[in-house]
Protein backbone atom coordinates (compact mmCIF):
# COMPACT_ATOMS: atom_id res chain seq x y z
CA UNK A 1 0.00 0.00 0.00
CA UNK A 2 1.28 3.44 -0.88
CA UNK A 3 1.57 6.03 1.86
CA UNK A 4 -1.41 8.32 2.02
CA UNK A 5 -0.67 11.86 0.95
CA UNK A 6 -2.56 15.08 1.38
CA UNK A 7 -4.53 15.77 -1.78
CA UNK A 8 -3.60 19.15 -3.30
CA UNK A 9 -6.50 21.59 -3.46
CA UNK A 10 -6.35 21.85 -7.23
CA UNK A 11 -6.96 18.11 -7.60
CA UNK A 12 -10.23 18.27 -5.68
CA UNK A 13 -13.38 18.53 -7.79
CA UNK A 14 -16.15 20.57 -6.20
CA UNK A 15 -19.73 19.98 -7.30
CA UNK A 16 -23.23 20.57 -6.04
CA UNK A 17 -24.60 17.09 -5.39
CA UNK A 18 -27.58 15.53 -3.69
CA UNK A 19 -26.83 12.96 -0.99
CA UNK A 20 -27.80 10.20 -3.39
CA UNK A 21 -25.58 11.57 -6.17
CA UNK A 22 -22.68 12.01 -3.75
CA UNK A 23 -22.96 8.35 -2.79
CA UNK A 24 -23.23 7.28 -6.44
CA UNK A 25 -20.01 9.19 -7.20
CA UNK A 26 -18.29 7.59 -4.22
CA UNK A 27 -19.36 4.11 -5.36
CA UNK A 28 -18.07 4.88 -8.85
CA UNK A 29 -14.66 5.84 -7.49
CA UNK A 30 -14.54 2.83 -5.18
CA UNK A 31 -14.32 0.61 -8.29
CA UNK A 32 -17.19 -1.64 -7.22
CA UNK A 33 -17.12 -5.00 -9.02
CA UNK A 34 -20.79 -5.86 -8.59
CA UNK A 35 -23.81 -3.75 -7.75
CA UNK A 36 -27.17 -5.51 -7.47
CA UNK A 37 -30.11 -3.34 -6.54
CA UNK A 38 -33.83 -2.77 -6.84
CA UNK A 39 -35.13 0.79 -7.05
CA UNK A 40 -36.97 2.33 -4.09
CA UNK A 41 -37.58 5.94 -3.13
CA UNK A 42 -35.67 7.88 -1.79
CA UNK A 43 -32.60 5.80 -2.61
CA UNK A 44 -33.43 5.55 -6.34
CA UNK A 45 -30.99 8.19 -7.60
CA UNK A 46 -28.01 6.29 -6.19
CA UNK A 47 -28.64 3.32 -8.45
CA UNK A 48 -30.03 5.45 -11.28
CA UNK A 49 -26.83 7.52 -11.41
CA UNK A 50 -24.68 4.45 -11.06
CA UNK A 51 -26.52 2.73 -13.92
CA UNK A 52 -25.69 5.79 -16.03
CA UNK A 53 -22.00 5.44 -15.17
CA UNK A 54 -22.21 1.78 -16.16
CA UNK A 55 -24.07 2.48 -19.42
CA UNK A 56 -21.58 5.18 -20.33
CA UNK A 57 -18.65 2.86 -19.67
CA UNK A 58 -17.33 4.96 -16.80
CA UNK A 59 -17.24 1.94 -14.49
CA UNK A 60 -16.36 -1.69 -15.05
CA UNK A 61 -19.01 -2.78 -12.57
CA UNK A 62 -21.38 -5.66 -13.31
CA UNK A 63 -24.76 -4.15 -12.51
CA UNK A 64 -27.45 -6.75 -11.78
CA UNK A 65 -31.00 -5.39 -12.00
CA UNK A 66 -32.81 -7.92 -9.84
CA UNK A 67 -36.54 -8.45 -9.24
CA UNK A 68 -36.60 -7.68 -5.52
CA UNK A 69 -34.47 -6.54 -2.61
CA UNK A 70 -34.34 -10.08 -1.27
CA UNK A 71 -32.65 -11.02 -4.54
CA UNK A 72 -30.49 -7.88 -4.50
CA UNK A 73 -28.88 -8.81 -1.21
CA UNK A 74 -28.68 -12.47 -2.27
CA UNK A 75 -26.79 -11.52 -5.44
CA UNK A 76 -24.53 -9.30 -3.34
CA UNK A 77 -23.76 -12.18 -0.99
CA UNK A 78 -22.92 -14.44 -3.93
CA UNK A 79 -20.67 -11.87 -5.57
CA UNK A 80 -18.98 -11.00 -2.29
CA UNK A 81 -18.38 -14.71 -1.66
CA UNK A 82 -16.53 -14.87 -4.97
CA UNK A 83 -14.26 -12.08 -3.72
CA UNK A 84 -15.83 -9.09 -5.43
CA UNK A 85 -16.16 -5.59 -3.99
CA UNK A 86 -19.92 -5.24 -3.71
CA UNK A 87 -22.45 -2.50 -3.00
CA UNK A 88 -26.20 -2.03 -3.01
CA UNK A 89 -28.69 0.55 -1.82
CA UNK A 90 -32.20 0.50 -0.42
CA UNK A 91 -34.70 2.06 1.99
CA UNK A 92 -37.74 1.28 4.10
CA UNK A 93 -39.80 -1.59 2.68
CA UNK A 94 -36.86 -2.60 0.51
CA UNK A 95 -34.70 -3.09 3.58
CA UNK A 96 -37.53 -4.99 5.21
CA UNK A 97 -37.67 -7.35 2.24
CA UNK A 98 -33.89 -7.87 2.50
CA UNK A 99 -34.23 -8.93 6.12
CA UNK A 100 -33.46 -12.62 5.85
CA UNK A 101 -30.38 -12.05 3.72
CA UNK A 102 -29.07 -9.20 5.90
CA UNK A 103 -28.40 -11.81 8.56
CA UNK A 104 -26.79 -14.12 5.97
CA UNK A 105 -24.51 -11.31 4.74
CA UNK A 106 -23.31 -10.57 8.26
CA UNK A 107 -23.05 -14.18 9.42
CA UNK A 108 -21.22 -15.25 6.27
CA UNK A 109 -18.86 -12.31 6.86
CA UNK A 110 -19.44 -10.54 3.54
CA UNK A 111 -18.07 -6.97 3.51
CA UNK A 112 -20.94 -5.51 1.47
CA UNK A 113 -21.58 -1.76 1.55
CA UNK A 114 -25.31 -1.06 1.81
CA UNK A 115 -26.29 2.58 1.48
CA UNK A 116 -29.67 3.46 2.95
CA UNK A 117 -31.84 6.52 2.47
CA UNK A 118 -33.72 6.24 5.74
CA UNK A 119 -37.47 6.16 5.21
CA UNK A 120 -40.51 5.31 7.33
CA UNK A 121 -42.07 1.86 7.18
CA UNK A 122 -45.65 1.15 6.08
CA UNK A 123 -48.50 1.38 6.97
CA UNK A 124 -49.75 3.92 6.09
CA UNK A 125 -47.37 4.05 3.17
CA UNK A 126 -44.98 6.97 3.57
CA UNK A 127 -41.88 7.87 1.61
CA UNK A 128 -40.35 10.35 4.04
CA UNK A 129 -37.63 10.14 6.63
CA UNK A 130 -37.43 8.41 9.95
CA UNK A 131 -35.11 5.70 11.25
CA UNK A 132 -37.52 2.82 11.81
CA UNK A 133 -36.06 0.90 8.86
CA UNK A 134 -32.40 0.66 9.81
CA UNK A 135 -33.02 0.66 13.59
CA UNK A 136 -35.03 -2.47 12.97
CA UNK A 137 -31.95 -4.06 11.43
CA UNK A 138 -29.76 -3.16 14.39
CA UNK A 139 -29.35 -6.82 15.45
CA UNK A 140 -28.60 -8.12 11.95
CA UNK A 141 -24.84 -7.89 12.47
CA UNK A 142 -24.31 -4.96 10.08
CA UNK A 143 -22.14 -2.03 11.09
CA UNK A 144 -24.32 1.12 10.98
CA UNK A 145 -23.12 4.67 10.36
CA UNK A 146 -25.47 7.66 10.11
CA UNK A 147 -24.38 10.79 8.28
CA UNK A 148 -25.38 14.44 8.46
CA UNK A 149 -24.23 15.99 5.17
CA UNK A 150 -23.69 15.05 1.53
CA UNK A 151 -19.94 15.46 2.04
CA UNK A 152 -20.04 13.14 5.02
CA UNK A 153 -22.11 10.62 3.02
CA UNK A 154 -19.52 10.70 0.23
CA UNK A 155 -16.58 10.36 2.61
CA UNK A 156 -18.21 7.67 4.73
CA UNK A 157 -19.12 5.55 1.70
CA UNK A 158 -15.47 5.48 0.65
CA UNK A 159 -14.26 4.66 4.16
CA UNK A 160 -16.98 2.02 4.55
CA UNK A 161 -15.30 -0.36 2.09
CA UNK A 162 -11.98 -0.12 3.90
CA UNK A 163 -13.58 -0.79 7.28
CA UNK A 164 -15.78 -3.65 6.07
CA UNK A 165 -13.06 -5.37 4.04
CA UNK A 166 -10.46 -5.24 6.83
CA UNK A 167 -9.54 -8.82 7.75
CA UNK A 168 -10.15 -8.14 11.42
CA UNK A 169 -13.72 -7.08 10.59
CA UNK A 170 -15.17 -8.71 7.45
CA UNK A 171 -18.68 -7.50 8.12
CA UNK A 172 -21.25 -5.69 5.99
CA UNK A 173 -21.87 -2.02 6.67
CA UNK A 174 -24.82 0.33 6.30
CA UNK A 175 -24.15 3.96 5.39
CA UNK A 176 -27.32 5.89 6.20
CA UNK A 177 -28.57 9.22 4.92
CA UNK A 178 -31.89 10.83 5.77
CA UNK A 179 -34.44 10.25 3.02
CA UNK A 180 -35.19 13.43 1.05
CA UNK A 181 -33.65 15.70 3.72
CA UNK A 182 -30.23 14.57 2.55
CA UNK A 183 -30.89 12.19 -0.33
CA UNK A 184 -32.53 14.90 -2.47
CA UNK A 185 -30.93 18.11 -1.20
CA UNK A 186 -28.04 19.62 -3.12
CA UNK A 187 -24.95 20.52 -1.10
CA UNK A 188 -21.37 21.42 -1.88
CA UNK A 189 -19.30 18.24 -2.10
CA UNK A 190 -15.53 18.05 -2.49
CA UNK A 191 -14.64 14.97 -4.50
CA UNK A 192 -11.28 13.28 -4.45
CA UNK A 193 -9.38 12.38 -7.60
CA UNK A 194 -10.16 8.84 -8.80
CA UNK A 195 -6.62 7.58 -8.28
CA UNK A 196 -6.53 8.89 -4.70
CA UNK A 197 -9.58 6.79 -3.84
CA UNK A 198 -8.10 3.80 -5.69
CA UNK A 199 -4.83 4.12 -3.74
CA UNK A 200 -6.68 4.60 -0.44
CA UNK A 201 -8.85 1.50 -0.86
CA UNK A 202 -6.61 -0.78 -2.89
CA UNK A 203 -8.13 -3.97 -4.26
CA UNK A 204 -10.18 -6.18 -1.98
CA UNK A 205 -8.23 -9.15 -0.70
CA UNK A 206 -10.77 -11.87 0.09
CA UNK A 207 -9.85 -14.31 2.85
CA UNK A 208 -11.72 -17.41 1.73
CA UNK A 209 -13.31 -16.77 -1.68
CA UNK A 210 -15.26 -19.21 -3.80
CA UNK A 211 -12.73 -20.73 -6.19
CA UNK A 212 -13.34 -23.71 -8.52
CA UNK A 213 -9.72 -24.81 -8.06
CA UNK A 214 -10.05 -24.84 -4.31
CA UNK A 215 -13.66 -25.71 -3.59
CA UNK A 216 -15.19 -24.76 -0.24
CA UNK A 217 -18.73 -24.70 1.12
CA UNK A 218 -20.17 -21.46 2.50
CA UNK A 219 -23.23 -21.02 4.67
CA UNK A 220 -23.77 -24.70 5.47
CA UNK A 221 -25.78 -26.17 8.32
CA UNK A 222 -24.56 -25.68 11.88
CA UNK A 223 -26.81 -26.91 14.64
CA UNK A 224 -26.55 -27.18 18.41
CA UNK A 225 -22.95 -28.35 18.21
CA UNK A 226 -21.33 -25.44 16.28
CA UNK A 227 -23.76 -22.56 15.65
CA UNK A 228 -22.98 -20.78 18.92
CA UNK A 229 -19.22 -20.77 18.19
CA UNK A 230 -19.83 -18.98 14.88
CA UNK A 231 -21.88 -16.33 16.70
CA UNK A 232 -18.98 -15.91 19.12
CA UNK A 233 -16.68 -15.25 16.13
CA UNK A 234 -19.13 -12.70 14.74
CA UNK A 235 -19.49 -10.93 18.07
CA UNK A 236 -15.73 -10.58 18.39
CA UNK A 237 -15.46 -9.30 14.81
CA UNK A 238 -17.88 -6.42 15.40
CA UNK A 239 -16.00 -5.50 18.56
CA UNK A 240 -12.91 -4.95 16.39
CA UNK A 241 -14.73 -2.25 14.43
CA UNK A 242 -13.91 0.83 16.58
CA UNK A 243 -10.15 0.28 16.30
CA UNK A 244 -10.25 -0.32 12.56
CA UNK A 245 -12.67 2.59 12.12
CA UNK A 246 -10.28 4.96 13.90
CA UNK A 247 -7.32 3.77 11.85
CA UNK A 248 -9.21 4.19 8.57
CA UNK A 249 -10.47 7.65 9.56
CA UNK A 250 -6.97 8.74 10.57
CA UNK A 251 -5.67 7.71 7.16
CA UNK A 252 -8.57 9.46 5.43
CA UNK A 253 -7.90 12.59 7.45
CA UNK A 254 -4.28 12.65 6.30
CA UNK A 255 -5.54 12.64 2.74
CA UNK A 256 -8.45 15.08 3.06
CA UNK A 257 -8.20 16.91 6.37
CA UNK A 258 -11.66 15.55 7.24
CA UNK A 259 -12.66 13.06 9.91
CA UNK A 260 -15.87 12.59 11.86
CA UNK A 261 -15.39 10.11 14.70
CA UNK A 262 -17.83 7.55 16.05
CA UNK A 263 -19.79 10.57 17.22
CA UNK A 264 -19.40 14.32 17.09
CA UNK A 265 -19.42 16.45 20.23
CA UNK A 266 -20.53 20.06 20.17
CA UNK A 267 -20.06 22.26 23.27
CA UNK A 268 -20.46 19.30 25.61
CA UNK A 269 -17.59 20.02 28.00
CA UNK A 270 -19.38 22.17 30.56
CA UNK A 271 -22.92 21.33 29.47
CA UNK A 272 -25.65 20.66 32.03
CA UNK A 273 -27.95 19.21 29.41
CA UNK A 274 -26.64 17.30 26.41
CA UNK A 275 -28.79 16.57 23.39
CA UNK A 276 -28.19 13.16 21.80
CA UNK A 277 -29.42 12.66 18.26
CA UNK A 278 -28.04 11.82 14.84
CA UNK A 279 -28.19 12.33 11.07
CA UNK A 280 -29.61 15.62 9.78
CA UNK A 281 -31.38 16.34 13.06
CA UNK A 282 -27.87 16.69 14.49
CA UNK A 283 -27.37 19.83 12.41
CA UNK A 284 -30.57 21.39 13.75
CA UNK A 285 -29.61 20.41 17.29
CA UNK A 286 -26.26 22.19 17.02
CA UNK A 287 -27.90 25.40 15.79
CA UNK A 288 -30.37 25.21 18.68
CA UNK A 289 -27.54 24.65 21.14
CA UNK A 290 -25.67 27.70 19.79
CA UNK A 291 -28.75 29.90 20.17
CA UNK A 292 -29.49 28.62 23.67
CA UNK A 293 -25.84 29.18 24.62
CA UNK A 294 -26.23 32.83 23.61
CA UNK A 295 -29.04 33.02 26.15
CA UNK A 296 -26.75 31.60 28.82
CA UNK A 297 -28.02 28.02 28.74
CA UNK A 298 -25.35 25.36 29.29
CA UNK A 299 -26.27 22.96 26.54
CA UNK A 300 -24.28 20.74 24.20
CA UNK A 301 -24.88 18.12 21.52
CA UNK A 302 -23.64 14.63 20.85
CA UNK A 303 -24.33 13.71 17.26
CA UNK A 304 -24.02 9.95 17.02
CA UNK A 305 -22.57 8.44 13.86
CA UNK A 306 -21.94 4.85 14.72
CA UNK A 307 -25.02 3.09 16.06
CA UNK A 308 -23.58 -0.42 15.56
CA UNK A 309 -21.32 -1.19 17.27
CA UNK A 310 -22.62 1.32 19.81
CA UNK A 311 -19.73 3.30 21.38
CA UNK A 312 -21.06 2.85 24.93
CA UNK A 313 -17.95 3.63 26.95
CA UNK A 314 -16.93 6.64 24.89
CA UNK A 315 -20.39 8.21 25.03
CA UNK A 316 -20.73 7.51 28.75
CA UNK A 317 -17.40 9.27 29.26
CA UNK A 318 -18.62 12.38 27.40
CA UNK A 319 -22.02 12.72 29.07
CA UNK A 320 -21.37 11.38 32.56
CA UNK A 321 -20.95 14.81 34.16
CA UNK A 322 -24.05 16.35 32.64
CA UNK A 323 -27.25 16.64 34.67
CA UNK A 324 -29.37 15.24 31.88
CA UNK A 325 -29.16 13.82 28.38
CA UNK A 326 -32.12 14.59 26.13
CA UNK A 327 -32.45 11.95 23.42
CA UNK A 328 -34.23 12.92 20.20
CA UNK A 329 -34.92 9.93 17.98
CA UNK A 330 -37.00 9.14 14.93
CA UNK A 331 -38.25 5.70 15.87
CA UNK A 332 -40.83 4.15 18.15
CA UNK A 333 -40.21 0.74 19.65
CA UNK A 334 -43.82 -0.15 20.28
CA UNK A 335 -44.27 -1.58 23.74
CA UNK A 336 -40.56 -1.45 24.53
CA UNK A 337 -38.93 -0.39 27.79
CA UNK A 338 -37.66 2.56 25.78
CA UNK A 339 -37.00 3.54 22.20
CA UNK A 340 -33.87 2.28 20.42
CA UNK A 341 -31.48 5.21 20.93
CA UNK A 342 -32.48 5.98 24.52
CA UNK A 343 -32.37 2.30 25.38
CA UNK A 344 -28.75 2.10 24.18
CA UNK A 345 -27.80 5.22 26.12
CA UNK A 346 -29.51 4.13 29.35
CA UNK A 347 -27.72 0.79 29.16
CA UNK A 348 -24.41 2.55 28.48
CA UNK A 349 -24.89 4.68 31.61
CA UNK A 350 -26.28 2.04 33.95
CA UNK A 351 -22.94 1.08 35.51
CA UNK A 352 -22.22 4.66 36.63
CA UNK A 353 -22.76 5.37 40.32
CA UNK A 354 -24.15 8.80 39.46
CA UNK A 355 -25.97 8.93 36.19
CA UNK A 356 -27.42 11.87 34.29
CA UNK A 357 -31.19 11.80 33.86
CA UNK A 358 -32.15 10.49 30.40
CA UNK A 359 -35.19 11.99 28.72
CA UNK A 360 -36.41 10.50 25.46
CA UNK A 361 -38.31 12.39 22.77
CA UNK A 362 -39.66 10.62 19.72
CA UNK A 363 -39.71 13.09 16.84
CA UNK A 364 -40.19 13.33 13.11
CA UNK A 365 -41.95 10.04 12.36
CA UNK A 366 -42.91 9.70 8.69
CA UNK A 367 -40.92 12.80 7.82
CA UNK A 368 -42.80 15.14 10.17
CA UNK A 369 -40.71 18.32 10.17
CA UNK A 370 -38.37 18.75 13.13
CA UNK A 371 -37.89 22.52 13.44
CA UNK A 372 -35.55 24.07 16.04
CA UNK A 373 -38.60 24.69 18.26
CA UNK A 374 -39.05 20.93 18.70
CA UNK A 375 -35.58 20.73 20.22
CA UNK A 376 -36.27 23.78 22.39
CA UNK A 377 -39.48 22.17 23.61
CA UNK A 378 -37.66 18.98 24.55
CA UNK A 379 -34.91 20.98 26.19
CA UNK A 380 -37.37 22.99 28.28
CA UNK A 381 -39.20 19.81 29.29
CA UNK A 382 -35.91 18.24 30.34
CA UNK A 383 -35.14 21.26 32.53
CA UNK A 384 -38.58 20.90 34.13
CA UNK A 385 -38.06 17.17 34.75
CA UNK A 386 -34.67 17.91 36.33
CA UNK A 387 -36.38 20.28 38.75
CA UNK A 388 -39.01 17.66 39.56
CA UNK A 389 -36.39 14.93 39.80
CA UNK A 390 -38.30 12.57 37.53
CA UNK A 391 -39.15 12.16 33.86
CA UNK A 392 -41.45 9.95 31.80
CA UNK A 393 -39.66 7.07 30.07
CA UNK A 394 -40.37 8.78 26.74
CA UNK A 395 -42.80 11.10 25.01
CA UNK A 396 -43.67 12.09 21.46
CA UNK A 397 -43.01 15.64 20.25
CA UNK A 398 -44.47 17.36 17.21
CA UNK A 399 -47.58 15.19 16.97
CA UNK A 400 -51.13 16.53 17.34
CA UNK A 401 -52.41 15.15 20.63
CA UNK B 1 -16.76 -31.26 18.49
CA UNK B 2 -14.71 -29.90 21.34
CA UNK B 3 -13.17 -27.09 19.23
CA UNK B 4 -13.45 -23.55 20.52
CA UNK B 5 -14.69 -20.61 18.41
CA UNK B 6 -11.17 -19.76 17.23
CA UNK B 7 -10.29 -23.32 16.31
CA UNK B 8 -12.88 -23.66 13.54
CA UNK B 9 -13.09 -21.98 10.11
CA UNK B 10 -14.73 -18.58 9.78
CA UNK B 11 -18.51 -18.42 9.41
CA UNK B 12 -18.96 -22.17 9.27
CA UNK B 13 -17.16 -22.45 5.95
CA UNK B 14 -16.24 -26.00 5.03
CA UNK B 15 -12.77 -25.56 3.63
CA UNK B 16 -12.13 -29.12 2.43
CA UNK B 17 -14.36 -30.67 -0.23
CA UNK B 18 -15.76 -34.18 -0.03
CA UNK B 19 -15.99 -34.46 3.71
CA UNK B 20 -19.63 -35.55 3.92
CA UNK B 21 -18.18 -39.06 4.35
CA UNK B 22 -17.18 -38.05 7.88
CA UNK B 23 -20.82 -37.48 8.78
CA UNK B 24 -22.35 -40.88 9.44
CA UNK B 25 -26.10 -40.65 9.08
CA UNK B 26 -26.98 -44.29 9.80
CA UNK B 27 -28.12 -43.25 13.25
CA UNK B 28 -31.14 -41.51 11.72
CA UNK B 29 -32.57 -44.89 10.69
CA UNK B 30 -35.79 -46.12 12.26
CA UNK B 31 -36.09 -49.20 10.03
CA UNK B 32 -33.25 -51.31 8.67
CA UNK B 33 -33.33 -52.89 5.18
CA UNK B 34 -32.58 -56.61 5.17
CA UNK B 35 -31.44 -58.37 2.03
CA UNK B 36 -32.83 -61.77 0.99
CA UNK B 37 -30.16 -63.21 -1.32
CA UNK B 38 -32.31 -66.03 -2.72
CA UNK B 39 -34.75 -63.54 -4.31
CA UNK B 40 -32.18 -60.99 -5.59
CA UNK B 41 -31.58 -60.71 -9.35
CA UNK B 42 -28.11 -59.24 -8.83
CA UNK B 43 -27.04 -62.23 -6.77
CA UNK B 44 -28.71 -64.61 -9.20
CA UNK B 45 -27.24 -63.30 -12.49
CA UNK B 46 -25.68 -59.84 -12.02
CA UNK B 47 -28.65 -57.91 -13.44
CA UNK B 48 -31.26 -55.39 -12.14
CA UNK B 49 -29.34 -53.18 -9.68
CA UNK B 50 -32.40 -50.90 -9.20
CA UNK B 51 -31.71 -50.59 -5.45
CA UNK B 52 -28.18 -49.33 -6.22
CA UNK B 53 -29.49 -46.88 -8.85
CA UNK B 54 -32.17 -45.41 -6.59
CA UNK B 55 -30.30 -45.27 -3.26
CA UNK B 56 -29.90 -41.52 -2.52
CA UNK B 57 -27.05 -42.11 -0.08
CA UNK B 58 -24.78 -44.49 -2.03
CA UNK B 59 -25.43 -46.92 0.82
CA UNK B 60 -25.75 -50.01 -1.38
CA UNK B 61 -22.72 -51.83 -2.71
CA UNK B 62 -23.03 -54.30 -5.61
CA UNK B 63 -19.84 -56.33 -5.77
CA UNK B 64 -18.60 -58.77 -8.37
CA UNK B 65 -15.84 -61.06 -7.11
CA UNK B 66 -14.53 -64.33 -8.54
CA UNK B 67 -17.63 -64.77 -10.70
CA UNK B 68 -19.94 -64.28 -7.67
CA UNK B 69 -22.33 -61.37 -7.19
CA UNK B 70 -22.52 -59.93 -3.67
CA UNK B 71 -25.02 -57.36 -2.31
CA UNK B 72 -24.17 -55.23 0.77
CA UNK B 73 -25.80 -52.37 2.68
CA UNK B 74 -23.58 -49.67 4.16
CA UNK B 75 -25.37 -49.15 7.45
CA UNK B 76 -23.11 -46.19 8.35
CA UNK B 77 -24.98 -44.08 5.79
CA UNK B 78 -28.31 -45.86 5.16
CA UNK B 79 -31.01 -43.62 6.63
CA UNK B 80 -33.72 -46.27 6.22
CA UNK B 81 -35.65 -44.30 3.59
CA UNK B 82 -37.18 -47.48 2.09
CA UNK B 83 -36.62 -46.46 -1.52
CA UNK B 84 -34.72 -49.71 -2.25
CA UNK B 85 -37.45 -51.67 -0.52
CA UNK B 86 -40.09 -49.90 -2.68
CA UNK B 87 -38.20 -50.30 -5.96
CA UNK B 88 -37.08 -53.92 -5.65
CA UNK B 89 -39.06 -55.90 -8.29
CA UNK B 90 -38.63 -59.24 -6.56
CA UNK B 91 -39.26 -58.24 -2.91
CA UNK B 92 -35.69 -59.16 -2.06
CA UNK B 93 -35.49 -56.34 0.49
CA UNK B 94 -37.58 -56.25 3.66
CA UNK B 95 -37.61 -53.65 6.44
CA UNK B 96 -37.09 -54.45 10.10
CA UNK B 97 -37.55 -52.12 13.01
CA UNK B 98 -34.22 -50.99 14.53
Amino acid sequence: MTAVKKIPKDDVVIEGLTGDAAIAHALKQCDVDVLAAYPITPQTIIVEDFQKFAADGEVKTKVIPVESEHSAMSACVGASAAGARVATATASAGLALMWEILYCAASMRMPIVLTIANRALSAPINIHNDHSDSYGARDSGFIQIYTQSCQEAYDTTIMAFKIAEDHDVLLPIMVCIDGFILSHNVERVEMLPDDAVADFLGIREPVQPLDPNNPITMGPLALTDYYFEFKEQQDRAIKNVPDIFKRVEAEFEKMTGRSYGMFETHKTEDADIIILTHSTAGGTAKVVADTLREQGEKVGVVRLRMFRPFPSEEIAEVVKNAKAVAVFEKCLSFGGAGNPLAMELRTALYHLAERPMVTDFVIGLGGRDVPPTTFVEGYEKTKEYLKKGEAPSYETLGVRK
Amino acid sequence: MSEKFDEIPMAGNIIEPGNAIEYKTGGWRAERPIHIAEKCLWVKNGTCGLCWIYCPDNAIRLIEKDGKYIHEFDYDYCKGCKICYTECPTDAIVMESE
